[in-house]
């Protein structure tokens, strides 16, 4: 379960306050959107979710199964079972994709203190997952997202959730760059992926990708707080009136 | 002679100049290579290069070669696995040759006994004023190797030249010419264990349409001073690739002087230098686009921690009758401390006018941005950071384009930051 309270956050560097305020409860086994027009701090919830430095948590405080983040740098975040797929997934210039998964999974096996996967096993499990996804597994040969279109990054993301089998997944506007074709896949994977023990917070900025993955609870985020909150029907009210009337309502 | 002219010596020249003085009698050669040899004496007569000299600028010579051991004739040191499984090795053990493996088909003589014939002595003394290693090389070079790859011999061995310094002074040469159309893998190891002084000369003839795989590997303790050179004749239509890893060393200025001689012939360098301690790390190259439609590629990337300090020179010049040549440079440091420093001098001289040349040299730390999304993925971050850095240098690795080659040196890569990191 995630508890967010009362988060404020600003830019380390200059000091600007992004977040002022954010409450949100999202039980294990939910799924609930994040919605608002740009600038509204959707991606800055995402990168303080995770631990970027960027970012400066000034009061409140994220509880993750009743326990602070706040302390644990990303890859403690993420050992803990906190995964972000980003918006713009990083080009990272001779890594392999392959190997870089290997690391992940194992160093993620091991701060868990469960054994490391074995190359044939770490294979299988990573053929498995591509092939789902209907990815190329020549792909993962290649330097990590270096090259890939758009969605072959916002796909290689979700492989990346697949594998690593976070309790907490946080998707920042995994539907932009997305084709309808690459969409349905995308939320095919991140379906499978829904169980009573999991808890997805899927950000965006359009309805669309809400047709595909159905969420439990909808927040609407406005100028660094949540300003309403409601069912899946929240998302189509959005969609045919807009974010104005909200604003009007909240200011 | 007025000898109020003389500057003062340093401590170190007057220690080169003595050695000189008690090994003259026992170095191999007849009457020219002696002749030689007293020529380059009279050069380092006239001091040591400071940064006043536009060749030594960032590798004050003088101030920098603070001591100079005397000969240690008595240590041993012994060959060492080659980088390569199954290479042919050509040991020089503290200066002395050792037994080589000879593969089938190639001619391997000792340089002692090509001293004393005589057959070597055009290779020796200093090609100019500022030929600092030439000049201590040609003084008291006593043996290493001459091998000669005839004409359309394609080996499948890799031939590995070893020299392994036991402390003192070590002075070696090695000489490989590769015959038209043959094809060979060169590794030049430069490694030992004693706070020595090593010069190392090489010259590489790659006849026309031959194509060469070079490494030279560096991996000196960090009490030696090394002085490296590389002098190579490409032919026409030939190709070749020189790799040069500098991995240790206390003092280190490693020379490639190029000459692109044959029309349409391909050379690449790629460099990687990985910076520790309090390294001072030189690598200085001079290449000459002589042959029209030469290409060329140079690129460098240097890793820097602790207090080490590093300089890539790098002089490409085109003759007037080298039209459409095309060479392209480049110099990438990732610079891990605050204390470390890298300097980079891309210099171009073009008296053709068809040609395509480029350089460019940058200086950046680990991205931020790169750290981040390992370590959102849980990966640690001294585990990410020992990721991107070995990253910056593989890509270079990886273009040698033969795996083998590219496992050994990722290993090397490995072992460094295991140490380093």
């Amino acid at each position: 379960m995630l508890e967010i309270k009362n988060l404020h956050a600003r830019i380390a560097e200059d000091g600007t306050e992004i977040l002022r305020g954010v409450d949100l409860t999202v039980k294990a086994g939910e799924v609930a959107a994040i919605m608002g027009p740009n600038g509204s701090g959707k991606s800055t919830l995402s990168y303080v979710l995770a631990g970027r430095e960027d970012y400066e948590v000034t009061e409140g405080d994220i509880l993750f199964n009743g326990e602070s983040i706040l302390e644990m740098d990303p890859a403690e975040r993420a050992a803990a079972g906190l995964f972000l797929a980003f918006q713009y997934p990083m080009e990272i210039p001779g890594v392999a994709t392959m190997e870089f998964l290997k690391v992940a999974m194992n160093a993620q096996r091991k701060a868990r203190g469960q054994e490391e996967l074995k190359i044939p096993e770490l294979m299988k499990r990573v053929r498995g997952a591509a092939e789902a996804l209907d990815m190329d597994i020549s792909m993962l040969k290649r330097p990590l997202n270096v090259g890939f279109s758009g969605g072959e990054k916002k796909r290689a993301e979700i492989l990346q959730m697949k594998l690593l089998e976070p309790a907490l997944c946080v998707l920042d506007e995994t539907d932009s760059g997305l084709d309808i074709d690459a969409l349905k896949i995308v939320a095919d994977g991140v379906n499978a992926l829904r169980s009573p023990d999991r808890t997805i917070v899927v950000i965006t900025h359009y309805q669309r990708l809400l047709d595909y993955i159905v969420p439990d609870s909808v927040h609407v985020l406005y100028r660094g707080r949540v300003v309403r909150s409601g069912e899946k029907e929240l998302a189509q009210e959005l969609e045919k009136n807009g974010y104005a009337g909200l604003v009007g309502e909240a200011a | 002679m007025n000898i109020q002219t003389q500057i003062r010596r340093t401590a170190a020249e007057d220690a080169l100049l003595q050695a000189f003085v008690e090994r003259a009698e026992y170095l191999p050669g007849d009457t020219e290579v002696a002749e030689k040899r007293s020529a380059a004496v009279e050069l380092l007569k006239r001091g040591l290069p400071n940064r006043k000299v536009e060749a030594w600028h960032y590798t004050d010579l003088r101030r920098l070669l603070s001591f100079v051991p005397a000969f240690d004739l008595t240590a041993h040191a012994a060959p060492r696995e080659p980088l390569l499984a199954g290479s042919a090795v050509l040991p020089v053990l503290n200066g002395v040759a050792g037994e080589a493996q000879v593969p089938e088909g190639i001619s391997v003589a000792s340089v002692a006994s090509k001293l004393t014939d005589g057959s070597l002595a055009s290779l020796l003394g200093p090609a100019d004023a500022d030929d600092t290693v030439s000049a201590i090389n040609s003084a008291f070079a006593a043996d290493g190797f001459a091998v000669d790859i005839p004409a359309g011999t394609a080996l499948e061995r890799p031939i590995e030249l070893q020299n392994v310094q036991a402390g003192g002074q070590v002075h070696t040469r090695f000489a490989v010419r590769a015959g038209e159309d043959a094809k060979a893998t060169i590794v030049e190891r430069q490694t030992g264990e004693g706070d020595a002084l090593v010069s190392s000369v090489s010259h590489l003839d790659v006849g026309d349409g031959a194509e060469i795989l070079y490494l030279i590997i560096q991996e000196q303790p960090e009490g030696a001073s090394h002085l490296g050179q590389i002098n190579v004749k490409i032919g026409k239509d030939a190709k070749l690739t020189l790799f040069v890893m500098n991995a240790g060393g206390k003092l280190v200025r490693q020379e490639l002087r190029l000459v692109a001689e044959g029309e349409g012939s391909e050379f690449r360098l790629r460099g990687v230098n990985l910076l520790s301690g309090e390294t001072h790390c030189d690598v200085t190259m001079v290449l000459d686009h002589v042959g029209p439609a030469t290409v060329s590629t140079e690129t460098i990337r240097n890793v820097v921690t602790d207090k080490a300090e590093g300089a890539f020179q790098g002089q490409i010049r085109v003759a007037r009758q080298a039209q459409k040549t095309d060479a392209k440079m480049a110099c990438n440091t990732l610079l891990l401390s605050d204390e470390g420093g890298f300097s980079s001098k891309p210099e171009l001289e073009i008296f053709a006018d068809d040609v395509a040349c480029g350089h460019g040299a940058t200086v950046t730390e680990i991205e931020a941005d790169h750290l981040f999304y390992l370590m959102a993925r849980g990966i640690d971050e001294k585990t990410a950071r020992g990721l991107l850095v070995k990253a910056f240098v593989a890509e270079v690795i990886e273009e040698l384009e033969n795996e083998p080659v590219i496992e050994a040196l990722e290993a090397k890569l490995d072992a460094w930051f295991a140490k380093h990191g």
